[in-house]
């Protein structure tokens, strides 16, 4: 069975300044692995060579084995994204965009899946309003229907509950659990919310300058660093480094 | 009040292209009146039937605009509403891209036009289906190259992030003047008639004055413009392959809806 993701020596370099330096690691079938740093990090980066959108310097990214560099178009089926810096054309309703994107990714039985998604994600009661009308909780449940809707192999979630109150947050990171362990979805979740890596992740990788300086599971990382919770182990490893 | 003049005057200040932009277009509205005078001025017997030329003239330029525009404007309509990334990390070939973009660039040309055509026979007793079946001729040449821009343009945009989009709007106006839309190729200076011979515009337009004022076709022109046509798309489509690697490599893709 090969690897959904799979990142062998990757990096990247802007003209002279190295964003990303070779790293490695992998995210095995119905895993979650969190990915953690600071701002300018190199989180963003990855995403971006994980989905093709930018060319790395050095290494592979592997998606089941194949590498994306070689196969980007097909192996983007089996991949999706949410960001809250990317939306959906505001000018469109719920519908009308969980219909594009169906269509873009060619789901099956598309008229299923956005009900299956509706249901599951409570888009029912603005399903026929224009997506820039919703509240930021609303766009976020939607950009997450968006993300799933063609079932992908690896997810890539990046900072999925930002900027949402603690009962929408609870309600994302519910569904991403159960959404989960039904799809025994891969999923690489870069968050700043360490109470979500906590609760979501079983593995962790530490980046900081572009490297990966650490990993573990959160309790590993915990007990090694002699701290209470993530977010000390974060500020210790952060702060070590400056 | 002076602190609103100040937050203005300290962007145009601090922007080269905000500053071009400001100069750029009265002095292309200039360039293309005065060419227009001009030759109203030597040749004002040149056209019998000035209105009905003219108007078809401005109704096939606006072909050009519209389908430019169009292919440009689908194009920013994904970075302005930041849903340009999915669209790249959407299984999509670029080749699925370009196809729909000017699939969907005819039909907002059409929506925009066809009215436009209607209202000019009973408002002016002019109308452009007088041109017969060269019309069609006339409007593929005019809607390839308006494509081509907006594949030139997108291909900016790609590359250079959303700052290219001034260029966008700008690309049309400076290929009016050149393009001799109202009057011939003799009318320019010398150096900017070897420009325009460069441009499928000029064949397109001298041959729908031909067309309009003696009733014959000249198909040298219609060659002469679609062989230019062919020439800038095929430049354009590399173009615009080019610019998505170059923006995979600088980053300009991830990049684009922040």
């Amino acid at each position: 069975m090969p690897i959904p993701l799979e990142i062998i020596d990757l990096s990247k370099t802007y003209d002279s300044k190295e964003a990303v330096r070779n790293i490695s690691f992998k995210v095995n079938e119905n895993e979650i692995i969190g990915i953690l740093g600071p701002n300018g990090c190199g989180k963003t980066t990855t995403i971006g060579m994980i989905l093709g959108l930018l060319k790395p310097t050095g290494g592979k990214v592997l998606i089941k084995g194949l590498e994306i560099e070689k196969q980007r178009v097909d192996l983007l089926n089996e991949l999706n994204f949410i960001s809250p810096y990317i939306e959906l054309p505001k000018k469109l309703t719920v519908k009308q965009n969980l219909e594009v994107y169906g269509r873009l990714y060619d789901v099956k039985e598309l008229k299923k899946k956005i009900e299956y998604l509706c249901e599951k994600l409570r888009l029912n009661e603005f399903i026929n309003k224009n997506t820039g009308e919703l509240s930021s909780g609303q766009k976020n449940r939607v950009s997450l229907a968006k993300s799933i809707i063609n079932d992908p192999s690896v997810l890539l979630l990046d900072e999925p509950t930002a900027s949402l109150d603690p009962e929408t947050g609870d309600f994302v990171r519910s569904f991403l659990e159960e959404y989960q362990k039904e799809k025994k979805t891969s999923i690489l979740l870069a968050s700043h919310n360490m109470s979500e890596v906590e609760r979501l992740c079983s593995s962790v990788l530490m980046m900081n300058k572009g490297t990966i300086i650490d990993e573990g599971t959160p309790e590993e990382l915990i007990k090694k660093h002699g701290r209470k919770n993530m977010e000390e182990v974060f500020l210790k490893l952060t702060r070590d480094l400056l | 009040m002076y602190g609103l003049f100040l937050r203005h005057f300290y962007l145009i200040k601090s922007s080269l292209p905000r500053v071009l932009d400001l100069i750029y277009w009265p002095t292309i509205q200039i360039i293309l009146w005065g060419f227009i005078s001009k030759f109203f001025s030597i040749y004002s017997d040149y056209y019998s039937n000035t209105l009905g030329i003219i108007l078809t003239c401005a109704i096939l330029y606006d072909i050009l605009f519209r389908s430019s525009i169009s292919f440009n404007m689908l194009f920013l309509e994904e970075i302005w509403s930041r849903n340009f990334t999915n669209l790249f990390i959407a299984p999509l070939k670029l080749r699925e891209i370009i196809a729909s973009l000017i699939f969907t660039a005819l039909i907002r040309t059409l929506i925009g036009l066809v009215p436009a055509i209607i209202l000019t026979s009973p408002l002016f007793g002019v109308s452009i289906l007088k041109l017969g079946f060269p019309l069609l001729i006339l409007f593929l040449s005019l809607y390839i190259f308006g494509i081509t821009l907006g594949l030139f343009v997108s291909s900016g945009l790609m590359r250079f992030g959303p700052s290219f989009e001034n260029i966008a709007w700008s690309s049309l106006f400076l290929l009016a003047p050149l393009g001799c839309i109202y009057y011939p190729i003799e009318i320019l200076p010398n150096f900017f008639q070897i420009i325009a011979k460069g441009l499928p515009l000029v064949y397109i337009f001298d041959e729908t004055r031909n067309i309009l004022l003696n009733g014959v076709v000249n198909y040298e022109n219609i060659k002469q413009a679609y062989l230019l046509n062919l020439v800038y798309l095929i430049f354009g489509i590399y173009l615009f392959y080019f610019s998505f690697l170059k923006a995979r490599v600088k980053g300009t893709l991830i990049n684009m809806g922040e």
